[in-house]
């Protein structure tokens, strides 16, 4: 009996890698990686200012109340281009947006925004990435939900597309109640 | 240059997110050892065990990713701070989950991982102890 | 019109497939040495008309052939030869096209000189080894034609990445597809004895030529690919457990395991169900390495390369040809009657032991290796990676390296306890002396590396021990295959470890005019300057070292810029000593006027490949002494035909 088990394993075993194999092939899962820091409070951080026209970015300022959303971008980023028209809609619809420019240059972010449109309130400089790994971002861009007392409710990863936007302004209403 | 770089730039080809590579320098410390060469072996010896979250596959500890640079310098700095090593592998897991650290911890998803080695063991003895015969002192022995 | 040529061969090749199986199962079933011959004649025609196929392919990447779209997608006119050569194979279709010409020609060699074992078993495993290349040669001809046609032709080619653009690179891939197909003749032989039932000497001694030259091949892929990994990838490491990697492990220990097991069961007539499993799963392992890393499954965070039609046609073939034998091996292997039993204390006892945690480490290497798969099944991310192969597969190793001291020392059948300790009491003494040597004066504190160092000094010892008053002259060749193929062992574990426990890090930024020590070195960034290459644009440094009591000597690393595609890669300069390398890398500039040096001195590392290069020569050595001393008994014994 217990040599008649030990002659099928090997076909048990790889019964069982063929399965997930296939699995992965037609229903390949979510290989996104998550923020652990959703649900929590924002991290603790002050920002520089990356322009000498708005505020940096500082956690200590975000008790106001309102939601708001922080969105991690760059200027060399491409799908950060694609997502622009996407938050000046946002900004249009009345959204507060703070910005973590990722490893840039102001001159690089102006032109950006004067090119591709300016939808922030503040912008903090994050030269080294630090901001960005202790949200728990893992590239740019990534837009992150923080409602009235700072805490992180939603993290949308890659760009914003239009039909993500209803998403978004949803997330924004259920943070404000 | 091998196959891992051949498969790496096929998908790279074809994979949708565009990597651009910003144009600061990498920081200081993604590249410049700690002057304290036993905090430097610390930090050193936890890169090596912390998944470059944006490579196919490479540990931070050589890869020339810039976020790897910067997730070396954030470990470096974080050390030189004082922080132990475990905490600084905490800090990080609490962000990215488990994806982040090569050492997977022991828990109910990794169990099968850590002890099917000790099951191949058990199992590999029970099938050689059937080639075994009962010892026989009439056998003897021969030389190749 | 050769194009055309080469694809209507391929349809023929794969028609004679059809022809082959068929006959070879009427000659299976009926023992008719007509229908052996004619199967035998047709795997010959097989294997001609692929090679003619693959001969086509090359033939028009060595034209520039444009109206092609495989090589408008890969090639350049303007590229150097040596490219265009490679890059026949640098591609999915081209490889697919390789990897089917070589299971042909396996399987057409097998047909040309195959004389000893039955002809039941032999129509029977020239007959699976149809069914096999059946399935790719579909796979190719429905889901990856390599001959497919342009029209309009292209003006020009797209070229070849220029980070493939490496003499190594381009011998890599067949190296290592020659070692994974070559593991497709043990397989067939296995099926083949499965169906017949002859299990046996003969066979193990028809197997095992085989699986040693499959075995060198893969030991020669691995060691170079190593070396490449070093020098390209400028971080100094040597092995990294990643997917692709392991892909090409996991069939070399199977292979291992299976050289020694077909020992066994050649000279003592045991091991016989155990050798039939292991020829199944090195090739299963093949096949597995190939075709599920490659497809993207398991090493991409971008997984979205897989084309579903392709990923799904290769599943189903893998299924079909793993889960049959398996199956097949379920099915028949209690039928196949046990062969010898034998004593513990007996050179078979410490193969078993060999065999045994061989595949411990296959084991571990596989599942960590396939386990982030299992683990986003059930929605959790896992990264697995050096830690785990290093503490879950080292210690089994170090086990496995006392086993390899031990075994040729020990008598076939049955051995005494004290003779054992006798014979193993010089090997035992040199290692715990090198260890306390090692443990009071290297100053390292990397106990595991000091005991491999220590137990590779005793290896070595041990590995020569069998020729000890013997007649070398006389000594026949496969024990000198061994006795060098366990020396590389020992000369291969020595390297590693003394990488793990010795090697110097000096990371730093210099203007140029600094200097910079790493060990003994005293390393002086002379001079940053822009040079040009035939496709590149790059940044040099000049580095002036200095060895404490030697002459100086100067090394050149340096960045290299690719405008197509955009890509930089840092080129490692090393200077290759007696006692190690020093490995220097120029990273970027700080942007302040310093510029990033990476230097390592990495003590005996080149210990690591020579060892390979030992395996893989102790191995050769094995395979031509066998095929020598088999020939001449067997003349005319036992002549099919």
């Amino acid at each position: 009996m217990k040599r008649g088990l030990l002659i099928w394993a090997p076909l048990l075993a790889f019964a069982v890698v063929f399965g997930f194999a296939a699995r992965e092939l037609w229903k390949p899962s979510d290989r996104t990686i998550a923020s652990g820091m959703v649900g929590k409070p924002l991290p603790q951080m002050a920002l520089k200012p990356l322009l000498l026209d708005r505020p940096g970015f500082t956690t200590a300022e975000l008790a106001t109340g309102k939601p708001r959303l922080l969105n991690v971008f760059a200027s060399w980023c491409i799908p950060c281009i694609a997502e622009a028209p996407q938050l000046m809609k946002l900004k249009a619809a009345g959204v507060e947006i703070d910005a973590v420019a990722v490893r840039d240059k102001p001159e690089a972010v102006e032109a950006f925004l004067s090119r591709y449109g300016d939808p922030y309130a503040r912008i903090g400089d994050d030269p080294r990435s630090a901001a960005q790994l202790a949200l728990g971002s893992s590239g740019v861009p990534e837009t992150f939900v923080i409602d009235g007392k700072g805490r992180i409710v939603k993290q949308h990863i890659g760009d914003i597309r239009e039909e993500d936007v209803p998403e978004i302004l949803a997330a924004l209403a259920e943070a404000a109640r | 240059m091998r196959l891992r770089h051949l498969i790496a730039a096929l998908l790279a080809m074809i994979a949708v997110p565009v990597l651009a590579d910003s144009a600061l320098p990498p920081a200081e410390l993604a590249y410049s050892q700690l002057k304290d060469p036993a905090k430097e072996a610390e930090a050193r010896k936890l890169m090596e065990t912390l998944r470059c979250l944006v490579c196919q596959g490479q540990s931070i500890a050589d890869s020339d990713a810039e976020m790897a640079g910067d997730m070396r310098a954030l470990v470096r700095e974080k050390i030189a701070e004082g922080q132990q090593p475990a905490e600084v592998r905490k800090w990080l897991v609490e962000r990215y989950g488990d994806y982040v650290t090569y050492d997977p911890p022991f828990s109910w998803l990794t169990a099968p991982l850590w002890l099917l080695p000790l099951l191949l063991i058990a199992a590999g003895l029970l099938i050689a102890r059937r080639s075994f015969g009962k010892s026989d002192p009439t056998i003897e022995g021969e030389e190749a | 019109m050769i194009a055309e040529a080469g694809l209507a061969a391929l349809w023929l090749a794969a028609g004679l497939a059809l022809v082959q199986l068929a006959l070879g199962w009427g000659a299976a079933r009926s023992g008719s040495a007509e229908l052996l011959a004619a199967t035998r004649r047709v795997s010959v025609a097989q294997g001609v008309l692929a090679m003619l196929s693959f001969g086509v392919l090359i033939l028009l990447f060595l034209q520039s052939d444009m109206s092609v779209q495989l090589v408008a997608q890969n090639s350049h006119s303007e590229k150097p030869w040596l490219y265009k050569f490679a890059g026949a194979w640098g591609n999915h279709e081209g490889s697919m096209l390789l990897w089917v010409t070589v299971l042909a020609m396996a399987g057409g060699g097998v047909a040309l000189v195959e004389r000893r074992i039955d002809g039941k078993t032999l129509a029977a495993t020239l007959g699976a080894q149809a069914a096999i290349a059946i399935g790719f040669y579909a796979f190719i001809l429905i889901a990856s034609n390599p001959f497919l046609r342009l029209n309009p032709p292209a003006p020009e080619g797209m070229g070849l990445n220029p980070l493939l653009q490496d003499p190594g690179l381009a011998f890599h891939p067949p190296t290592l597809y020659f070692g994974y197909v070559g593991l497709s003749v043990a397989f067939s032989f296995a099926v083949g004895a499965l169906l017949t039932r002859e299990v046996g000497p003969a066979f193990a001694r028809a197997m095992r030529p085989w699986v040693l030259i499959a075995w060198v091949f893969l030991t020669i892929g691995i060691t170079a690919g190593s070396y490449w990994a070093y020098y390209e990838l400028g971080w100094g490491g040597w092995w990294f457990w990643d997917p692709v990697e392991n892909a090409s492990l996991m069939p070399w220990l199977a292979a291992t395991a299976l050289l020694h097991s077909v020992t066994v069961l050649a000279t003592r007539d045991g091991l016989r169900a155990w050798t039939l499993m292991l020829a199944v799963v090195a090739f299963s392992m093949s096949m597995i390495g190939t075709f599920l890393v490659r497809s993207g499954i398991l090493v991409s965070v971008h997984a979205f390369a897989v084309d579903p039609t392709r990923g799904s046609f290769i599943l189903a073939l893998l299924g079909i040809y793993i889960g049959g034998a398996l199956a097949l091996f379920g099915a028949r292997v209690s039928t196949v009657t046990q062969g010898s039993t034998f004593q513990l204390v007996s050179r078979e006892g410490a193969l078993v032991l060999n065999n045994l945690l061989l595949s411990v480490i296959l084991g571990i290497v596989f599942i960590g290796t396939l386990y982030p798969l299992l683990a986003q099944a059930m929605g959790q991310q896992l990264s697995i990676g050096a830690p785990f192969f290093n503490k879950a597969s080292v210690p089994v190793a170090l086990v496995l390296v006392v086993a390899t001291m031990a075994g040729p020392l020990l008598k076939w059948r049955r051995d005494r306890w004290g003779a054992l300790g006798r014979q193993m009491a010089l090997p035992g003494v040199v290692s715990v002396l090198a260890f306390a040597a090692l443990a009071a004066l290297s100053g390292s504190s990397d106990w595991v590396a000091l005991i491999g160092l220590a137990l590779a000094a005793g290896l070595a010892v041990a590995s020569v021990l069998p020729l000890w008053k013997r007649n070398l002259r006389r000594t026949p060749l496969h024990i000198w295959g061994m006795v060098i193929a366990h020396v590389g062992i020992a000369v291969s574990i020595a390297g590693m470890a003394s990488d793990a426990a010795f090697k110097q890090e000096r990371l730093v930024a210099l203007r140029t005019g600094e200097a910079t020590t790493v060990g003994p070195f005293q390393v002086k960034l002379a001079d940053v300057r822009p040079a040009i290459g035939p496709n590149y644009s790059a940044m040099q440094a000049h580095l002036d070292v200095t060895r404490s009591g030697g002459a100086p000597f100067v090394l050149f690393p340096g960045q290299h810029y690719f405008s197509s595609p955009v890509t930089t890669t840092s080129e490692a300069a090393i200077k290759t000593m007696a006692d190690g390398q020093l490995y220097t890398v120029l990273g970027e500039g700080t942007g302040d006027g310093r510029w990033q040096v990476r230097l390592w001195w990495k003590p005996w590392i080149t210990l690591i490949w020579f060892g390979g290069a030992l395996i893989a020569l102790g191995g050769l050595m094995a395979m031509i002494g066998r095929l020598r001393r088999e020939r001449r008994p067997a003349a005319g014994a036992e002549d099919g035909e």
